[in-house]
């Protein structure tokens, strides 16, 4: 039962209503430019929130998420060049067709997400601190040259995608307010399971493992394989908000696993606010229109996006959902 | 394949390795002492080169151009040091991953707005234009040969400084317990910033040198920087032998990949391919070195404070 007597619930309830009401809103003010840049920031808000729950609630910071978004969006990528082609992905063992059907290709690309996260962070975990940052950004940066020489699937300039992907016939996803609310219920969604997930034992095994990893050993609780389960459940929700922008762009390629892109996603979720559900949503949403409305002042609106960010790792170092949540955030 | 080839493969790789060593040496650096990790050291390397395609032509010399954008990038790294990562030094690394990351993107426009987005072109002075024959029938470009000169004398040069100076020696005790420094009566706060210049400087060096190889263009700092990356967790955070011992691998390794595994795979698959697949294997084989590495050695090969 929410407890109408917080902060935090408001704050959460507002949002929510913000966020339902905006593409007829933005339709209505025939602004309807900010129901794409709020998809993106959905999209993000998603990717944002599974990095969050190893970076902000696990203590590992994984400068290479951006390559589980890439997996994902070049798992849609691929199987839709190949329904243009008209060609089987795989002829071996099995032949395998490719697909735009959503209910195929939008949980597959969760599951190479998981895949890859979980061969990544069973190397990754072996080490801590710095090496850990280290050695994510490096298996990044492998994916990362990888998808550049995949030239069948256009090498550098990736693959551009002809059609969405289809959830049921009757749901439209090239209208763009259906394509919102999808995503936006995909995010909700997976906001409830993430606020069990945090405070269930295994959630609370997670973050005992960021405090005192020696003391959850002694528990009798391994912490290397929590820790890895749970960089497996970020990179399956990564995996599916890259699923989601290949969809929204109409475009895959491997900017989408470029270490500066795992870098604003960091961001994203400090600027928001690290160890908090609905931190990184407020950090994708402020990280992408501040990029916007820099961008719209100056050509050169990165010379005032790295100093923003100098300043708020400084000064500011609860995120905006510090601000927003009050002070009693971290008793809980 | 070749004996020739791989000679000349050889000192290729032990070119960029050198390079990787002077861009290493300084990371590891401030790494050892300040426990700082600086991903805008990258930046540094790209000022470097800037300034030295700006003074070189200025000043109608090569060296004199660099002699000039040493100095100015030793300023620039002194003053970001002063202005803004003092304060990060006691906050966690994600905090100054941030940070750092901030700075790359301030310096890169900055660049940008400075002098354009277009690539300059720096060219090696002209006693150096030329190839030597190093073993018969083998012509090498004589501006490497100089690379892998002045690397190697300044492995020396780092050498000699922390081991036989009372710089060093301050170095080294600040490495190991900054407060007892302090207490001694060492000005810790001004030591640290002649390391960070120190660093940025030797980072300058590299892109100096690396501008008439490479194209002087924004962004140039960052492909280097995560290579450096490499070179400092496989050779083990903070130690300076473990820098070089990991560049040169880093170097040769690299180099060797991309010259081979091209030819190596078109005994497999048709040449288009072959090629394509080859030289995105060959940039993925450091990060599969360095994944091996790290699972048989989870600190590094030489860790600083084993």
């Amino acid at each position: 039962m929410p407890d109408f007597n917080k902060r935090e619930t408001w704050a959460v309830l507002i949002g929510l209503a913000f966020l339902l009401a905006l593409p007829p809103l933005a339709d209505a003010m025939g602004k309807g430019f900010y129901v794409t840049l709020f998809t993106r920031i959905l999209i993000f808000g998603l990717a944002a929130v599974s990095l969050d729950l190893i970076l902000g609630y696990g203590g590992m910071v994984s400068f290479g998420h951006a390559a589980f978004v890439g997996v994902g969006a070049y798992t849609v990528g691929i199987l839709s060049w190949h329904v243009f082609d008209a060609s089987p992905v795989v002829t071996w063992p099995a032949v395998i067709e490719g697909t735009e059907n959503a209910f195929v290709v939008w949980p597959l690309a969760a599951l190479m997400g998981g895949l890859f996260a979980l061969v990544i962070g069973a190397v990754s975990l072996r080490t801590s601190g710095i090496s850990f940052i280290m050695i994510t950004l490096a298996f990044a940066q492998m994916l990362f040259y990888l998808a550049i020489g995949l030239r069948k699937y256009g090498g550098e300039d990736g693959i551009a995608l002809y059609t969405k992907s289809e959830l049921v016939p009757a749901v439209d996803l090239f209208d763009r307010t259906t394509f919102y609310y999808v995503c936006l219920a995909i995010l909700a969604a997976f906001l409830v399971l993430c606020r069990r997930l945090v405070g269930s034992r295994f959630g609370m095994a997670v973050r005992g493992a960021k405090v005192n990893e020696r003391r959850m050993k002694a528990l009798g609780f391994p912490p290397y394989r929590y820790k890895l389960t749970a960089f497996v459940i970020s990179g399956a929700a990564a995996g599916l908000s890259g699923a989601l922008l290949a969809n929204a762009a109409e475009f895959v390629g491997p900017a989408y696993m470029s270490w500066q892109r795992s870098g604003e996603l960091i961001v994203m979720v400090v600027l928001g606010g690290m160890g908090s559900l609905f931190g990184p949503v407020l950090g994708a949403a402020a990280f992408l229109l501040l990029e916007e409305w820099l961008a719209d002042l100056t050509e050169h609106w990165q010379i005032f996006l790295g100093p923003i960010l100098l300043f708020v790792v400084v000064f500011a170092r609860r995120g905006i959902w510090g601000v927003i949540a009050g002070p009693d955030r971290e008793e809980r | 394949m070749n004996t020739l080839l791989l000679v000349e493969q050889g000192l290729n790789g032990l070119q960029l390795g050198v390079m990787l060593f002077l861009m290493a040496a300084g990371l590891t650096l401030v790494f050892g002492i300040m426990d700082m990790i600086n991903l805008a050291h990258g930046s540094f390397y790209m000022i470097g080169a800037y300034l030295t395609a700006t003074f070189a032509p200025l000043l109608d010399s090569f060296v004199l151009g660099v002699l000039v954008a040493l100095p100015l990038a030793a300023l620039v790294g002194m003053a970001v040091e002063m202005v803004a990562l003092r304060t990060l030094y006691r906050r966690e690394h994600l905090d100054q991953v941030l940070a750092t990351f901030g700075l790359i993107l301030f310096f890169n426009e900055l660049v940008r707005i400075v002098w354009g987005p277009q690539a300059i072109f720096l060219s090696p002075p002209a006693w150096l234009g030329g190839t030597v024959e190093i073993i018969p029938g083998v012509p090498y470009p004589a501006f490497r040969l100089a690379i892998i000169g002045v690397g190697l004398a300044v492995a020396c040069f780092l050498y000699l400084l922390i081991t036989r100076t009372r710089t060093g020696m301050l170095i080294r005790a600040g490495a190991s317990n900054r407060e007892m420094l302090g207490a001694l009566g060492v000005d810790v706060k001004r030591l640290y910033t002649l390391v960070f210049g120190l660093g940025a400087a030797l980072a300058a060096l590299a892109g100096a040198m690396a501008g008439p190889i490479l194209a002087v263009q924004v962004g140039m700092g960052e492909s280097v920087l995560i290579l450096t990356f490499v070179v400092i967790v496989i050779g083990g955070l903070g130690s300076v032998r473990g820098a070089l011992v990991g560049a040169l691998l880093v170097g040769m390794v690299d180099t060797m990949a991309r010259a081979l595994l091209p030819t190596l795979l078109r005994a497999v698959m048709p040449p288009s391919q072959a090629d394509g697949m080859g030289a995105s294997l060959a940039s993925m084989t450091i990060y599969i070195l360095m994944a091996a590495v790290l699972a048989w050695k989870p600190r590094g090969l030489f860790p600083a404070h084993a």
